[in-house]
């Protein structure tokens, strides 16, 4: 008895040290993951608060060679950019999103899903010449328009999989519900199992909208970029990234310093988006049943 | 009594599964109508013809007749959705919509289809349905809370009250009761039985004892084939079919 014991407890002990060290070597790697998100996050705030100032967020881009300004354009830009991307991207995206999840099986719903795949493995450099090639060209010349569609082409393939995925976790049993009181499909789609996955799809949309925020290469040869208050959706337009992309790679020490800024505010408008989807789910971001 | 629904040879299918075969019945006015049989018999495909939810699952298709008024419901330019809305449906699972209070989920059969209720007409709607399928005095003081926080006996006895709210005249249960406790289970007869005074109802049901204490008629299906249709008495007590008798007393099934 004693013998079978100390053979257990031998075992035991094994385990233990086992689970130690693979829960240590967890630990290291989450610390590892953290790491470089507070560094940059650090850094940032180092390097960009001090340029922070009410010029910042209410002046244009002071002319070369002089001192001061900020980057007022640029950031109610890449809002205007953001909002047009979403009026054009956020209908079409839901929509086939809705349309490839409950016409699955279907071959429309299976090249949806496939192009949606394709286009988001697209990498966003090429989506700034595709809006080049078809809004640029036959514009002729850089507009806000084609910075909006070519951030659309981005969105676009985000929220299909996100809206197809969330309005799968729908339980069919609420379709049948609805259709057998008479109401037809379409009623059905839009009022119960859309109503249902709207926590979810909007969770989507708004982590679609963080992503296209921070995306420079599309917007080089779109929205290209302005150094003053744009007043037309068919000109060029000024954007945050554009803009800390310009300065940062300039020879002077003034706007660099307002890049760092820049990033700085860019950032914390990321993550002002991300932290409301986490406080419009309750840190969840799957559909409520 | 009158016929409400007549059944002519319908066989219905999953694909190349054939679910229901050949069924031929009368299903009589003002009645509850049991259908019985073993898990697999085609209990559910075959309520689920009855109002064409059948058509819903990607492959399945019915042939022959199913007369509402002597009229055919599989008839070319009859619109499946005008007739769910004379003939509803309660289910297995109780079906609450998620995102909608308890009145608004009484009133959703309305609503959705696209019928305008003033504040007063809602309420009286509300009230009245709430009151037939008996659970008005329990949630008359919390209308507004949302349809999932009842218990699971009172979410299909709000399932009802919905399925009642756009007046249809067949209610079609399918196996109500099979997910509730015994308590809410007797509510959910009694209901049944208040209700046949104004509707047909045909309900499929696991339990003999629900068929034999509800049922007027009860129909045996048995792999897809009516067996045996009577008066539950005499079904319960003397059926003619040696399947029915063995399904009855236990011996299969």
């Amino acid at each position: 008895m004693a013998a079978a014991n100390l053979a257990l407890s031998r075992h035991y002990q094994y385990r233990k040290a086992k689970n130690l060290m693979m829960m240590g070597l967890t630990i290291f790697a989450t610390v590892i993951t953290l790491i470089p998100l507070f560094l940059v996050l650090g850094y940032l705030l180092y390097k960009g608060a001090s340029s922070i100032n009410l010029a910042f967020f209410t002046r244009l881009p002071a002319p070369v060679g002089e001192v001061g300004g900020g980057m007022a354009n640029a950031i109610v830009g890449t809002f205007e950019l953001v909002i047009l991307a979403g009026l054009m991207g956020v209908p079409i995206g839901v929509g086939a999103g809705i349309y490839a999840a409950e016409h699955r099986g279907t071959s429309l719903a299976d090249a949806v899903r496939f192009a949606a795949d394709v286009m988001m493995g697209v990498p966003s450099i090429v989506v700034g010449i595709f809006a080049y090639a078809v809004v640029v060209r036959p514009m002729g010349g850089f507009s806000a328009i084609a910075g909006a569609v070519a951030l659309a082409t981005i969105m676009i393939p985000l929220v299909t999989r996100t809206t197809e995925e969330m309005v799968l976790l729908v339980p069919h049993e609420l379709r049948e519900a609805s259709l057998a009181l008479g109401v037809p499909r379409w009623r059905t789609t839009i009022s119960v199992v859309a109503r249902t996955a709207m926590g979810g799809i909007a969770t989507g949309v708004i982590l679609a909208t963080a992503r296209i925020a921070g995306e420079t290469a599309p917007l080089l040869f779109t929205a290209f970029g302005n150094h003053f208050w744009s007043t037309s959706l068919r000109g060029p337009v000024a954007s945050l990234p554009v803009q800390v992309y310009t300065y940062a790679i300039s020879p002077f020490a003034d706007w660099q310093r307002q890049a760092w800024a820049g990033a700085l505010v860019l950032t914390a408008i990321v993550l002002a988006l991300e932290l409301g989807v986490r406080a419009v789910t309750g840190g969840q971001t799957k559909a409520p049943r | 009594m009158a016929d409400k629904i007549i059944v002519n040879h319908l066989t219905a299918w999953f694909g190349a599964v054939r679910g229901v075969h050949d069924v031929t019945m009368n299903i009589q006015d003002n009645n509850i109508t049991a259908i019985i049989g073993p898990s697999g018999c085609g209990k559910s495909t075959f309520v689920r013809c009855l109002n064409r939810m059948h058509e819903v699952i990607v492959g399945a298709r019915t042939e022959g007749e199913v007369l509402l008024d002597n009229e055919n419901i599989y008839a070319p330019d009859v619109d499946p959705v005008q007739v769910r809305r004379r003939i509803g449906m309660v289910f297995q699972k109780p079906t609450p919509f998620p995102t909608m209070s308890i009145e608004d989920n009484v009133a959703a059969g309305l609503k959705l289809n696209g019928i305008s209720l003033s504040r007063s007409e809602k309420d009286q709607v509300v009230e009245r349905c709430l009151k037939q399928a008996a659970l008005w005095e329990e949630v008359k003081d919390r209308l507004r809370a949302a349809g999932g926080s009842l218990s699971g006996g009172q979410q299909q006895r709000l399932c009802v009250a919905r399925a009642l709210a756009v007046e249809p005249e067949v209610l079609l249960m399918d196996e109500p009761c099979s997910a509730l406790d015994p308590i809410s289970t007797a509510r959910i007869e009694e209901l049944l039985i208040e209700l046949k005074a104004n509707y047909t109802i045909v309900i499929v049901t696991h339990n003999m004892q629900q068929a034999a204490r509800t049922a007027d008629m009860t129909a045996f299906l048995y792999a897809g084939d009516l067996i045996e249709y009577g008066e539950t008495r005499q079904i319960f007590t003397n059926p003619n079919r040696r399947e029915t008798e063995d399904y009855i007393t236990g011996r299969f099934g």
